[in-house]
């Protein structure tokens, strides 16, 4: 197949930076905060463009968060900025009363998402937060699969009303999606094709899905790939649409399989058209230290493990 | 502006609504409610400078964040006489389908209410990033808030009090109740906050106090200083010295009705102590 072309690796957090780079010149209202964390955000061009939309709040999470609240009153945009563990996990509460139940216009960015932080390890590793998020009623929840989606996913966000979860990670990873993209959240995108079995994917594991589809049809099997960058509110009729012809799915994601985009999809079908499922995820583990590409190996969160899991669900069928 | 006489009589009947908005559903918080009613009565009826109507934006306007949400009774029954919301939905506290919901939300779209608050320690941060946004908006007016004494044992507020100095927020007077009690009991006896003047101080705040916190005049006049203090690079911190359950004698000098409804009997004594003024809902 072929059909999609590595431009040149880039990191997604670098897409988030210049998608807020833009942001800044088009939409006076979008002020952005910052943890102590610029540089790892790629926020330095919008804190040298508008020193006074920009406002550096230490390690200080929770209090990032209540700010953020409220800024929204007076009718700012406000876009926080920290790894995603600590834009998540350490925030909860905050985010849950102050944000999600307060219907506040806040847009919580996470960089460093997932095992592919690397040597860190598993103290600033999250594999937990899409189900943290996705728990949080009107919350939205997205997770991009490379810069040029993390950019236009970024931009799309100042336009929606409303709370948003903006998942993305570290590593230098394939850029293959259109540069001038339009992202329109809630709606996935068909990548390939196929009759076989049926790839959901989510961030980084996008691409992986793509390099398992093509070794798949080395081997006779026509994988259909759909690219779900966004988990809450979840396209359910694009989910359903495929494995109508394909009968079986594979789903796959840098996450816990507890809370993650398995389980929501496990929900869709299990309700209105139940098919054999597999679920590419970590098992209910932290993480550790290691290259990113170690880890992934490790975990099974890549193509070889797309591919496999592909073969034992067609066999299910 | 209404006559001191027309204030008191708000004071007393604002008791009243506390007293039986608590003893209808037999929940809710009585002590820190009666604690700050003059504060309330004071705030949105002298200090603040209100628009017509509600608007979430709050242009133009000054605003106010309850961060212990917990004493809800006394902010409904004063935002429903300033007019925020008609009277007789005091009615409707804590019960199904209502918009007075235990602790203050938007949820239900009640008016007078900006954000969610009840978990503890959120809400100098809210009252914060609004105070940011006034500024950036060019909007002159100020933003106030009000915490329990207790609910600085949140490290949040301490977050948020190094935040506000560093970052000159001094359009923003947070008002501390100090009335020395907390669910389990006295503070001190819980987890002592020690000098809390010193301590905002040394953080870079502009402290003042009001020692009769339960004295109208004083209230007013004390924020009235207060609000003389914004806009000359520090926050400001009002430590106000509140008696809890301040107007019903046996509510005074105790936790013990920190949240309990009182019952049948108790509320005759406590309203016979507050008599009617302007009007039951």
């Amino acid at each position: 197949m072929k059909k999609y072309i590595d431009t040149g690796k880039k990191d997604t957090r670098s897409g988030f930076g210049a998608g807020l780079t833009e942001l800044g010149k088009t939409n006076a209202n979008v002020v952005a905060l910052c943890a102590d964390l610029i540089g790892s955000l790629k926020m330095d061009e919008f804190k040298k463009n508008h020193p006074e939309r920009f406002f550096q709040v230490g390690i200080a999470e929770a209090n990032m968060m209540g700010l953020a609240a409220g800024m929204t009153i007076g009718g700012k945009i406000p876009f926080t900025g920290t790894f995603a563990n600590f834009s998540t996990g350490r925030v909860y509460d905050q985010i849950r009363q102050s944000i999600a139940y307060s219907h506040k216009n806040v847009k919580i960015c996470a960089s460093h998402a997932g095992l592919t932080l690397g040597e860190d390890g598993a103290t600033h590793q999250i594999l937990e937060d899409i189900g943290l998020m996705k728990m949080l009623p009107g919350m939205t929840v997205i997770n991009t699969c490379d810069y040029n989606q993390t950019k236009a996913a970024t931009m799309a966000i100042a336009d929606h009303h409303g709370p948003v979860y903006l998942r993305f990670g570290r590593p230098k990873v394939a850029n293959f999606t259109a540069e001038d993209q339009k992202f329109e959240i809630g709606k996935a995108v068909m990548l390939n094709e196929g009759t076989n079995v049926t790839i959901v994917a989510t961030g980084h594991l996008v691409w992986e899905a793509l390099l398992a589809a093509e070794a798949l049809e080395e081997q006779g099997i026509s994988a259909e790939v759909i690219n779900i960058h966004t988990i809450k509110p979840l396209d359910a009729k694009a989910i359903l649409d495929s494995v109508k012809k394909t009968g079986c799915i594979v789903t796959a994601e840098e996450h816990n399989h507890l809370g993650g985009l398995g389980e929501s999809v496990a929900r869709v079908l299990a309700q209105q058209y139940p098919t054999p499922q597999e679920f590419i995820a970590t098992n209910d583990t932290f993480g550790e230290s290691g290259t990113p590409a170690q880890l992934m190996e490790k975990y099974g969160l890549n193509a070889d493990a797309i591919e496999a899991a592909a073969k034992k669900v067609i066999a299910r069928k | 502006m209404p006559n001191t006489q027309q204030l008191d009589d708000l004071v007393v009947q604002v008791r009243r609504d506390i007293l039986r908005m608590v003893h209808k559903v037999n929940s809710g918080h009585p002590g820190g409610s009666l604690g700050c009613t003059e504060f309330f009565v004071a705030m949105y009826n002298e200090i603040m400078e209100l628009n017509e109507g509600f608007d979430m934006d709050g242009i133009g306007e000054d605003l106010f964040f309850l961060s212990n949400g917990h004493i809800s009774p006394v902010f409904y029954s004063v935002l429903s006489r300033r007019g925020y919301f008609p009277v007789d939905e005091l009615n409707t506290f804590r019960l199904i389908d209502s918009r007075l919901q235990g602790h203050p939300t938007t949820h239900e779209g009640l008016p007078g209410i900006r954000v969610a608050s009840g978990s503890l320690g959120q809400g100098m941060s809210v009252a914060l990033g609004a105070a940011q946004t006034k500024k950036l908006n060019g909007d002159d007016k100020l933003v106030y808030s009000l915490h329990g004494d207790g609910e600085l044992q949140e490290g949040q507020n301490w977050e948020a009090i190094m935040y506000a100095a560093g970052n000159n927020v001094d359009n923003l007077v947070a008002t501390i109740d100090l009335n020395g009690q907390q669910i389990d009991g006295a503070t001190e006896d819980v987890l002592p906050l020690g000098d809390l003047r010193a301590k905002f101080e040394a953080f870079g705040w502009d402290v003042m106090e009001i020692k009769e916190g339960n004295d109208l005049e004083a209230v007013i006049s004390g924020m009235k200083s207060a609000k003389g203090r914004t806009g000359k690079g520090k926050p400001v911190c009002v430590l106000l010295h509140t008696v809890m359950g301040n107007g019903v004698d046996f509510m005074m000098h105790t936790h013990a009705w920190h949240g309990k409804a009182p019952n049948d009997e108790q509320l005759e004594v406590a309203l016979s102590q507050n008599p009617e003024t302007i009007g039951d809902y």
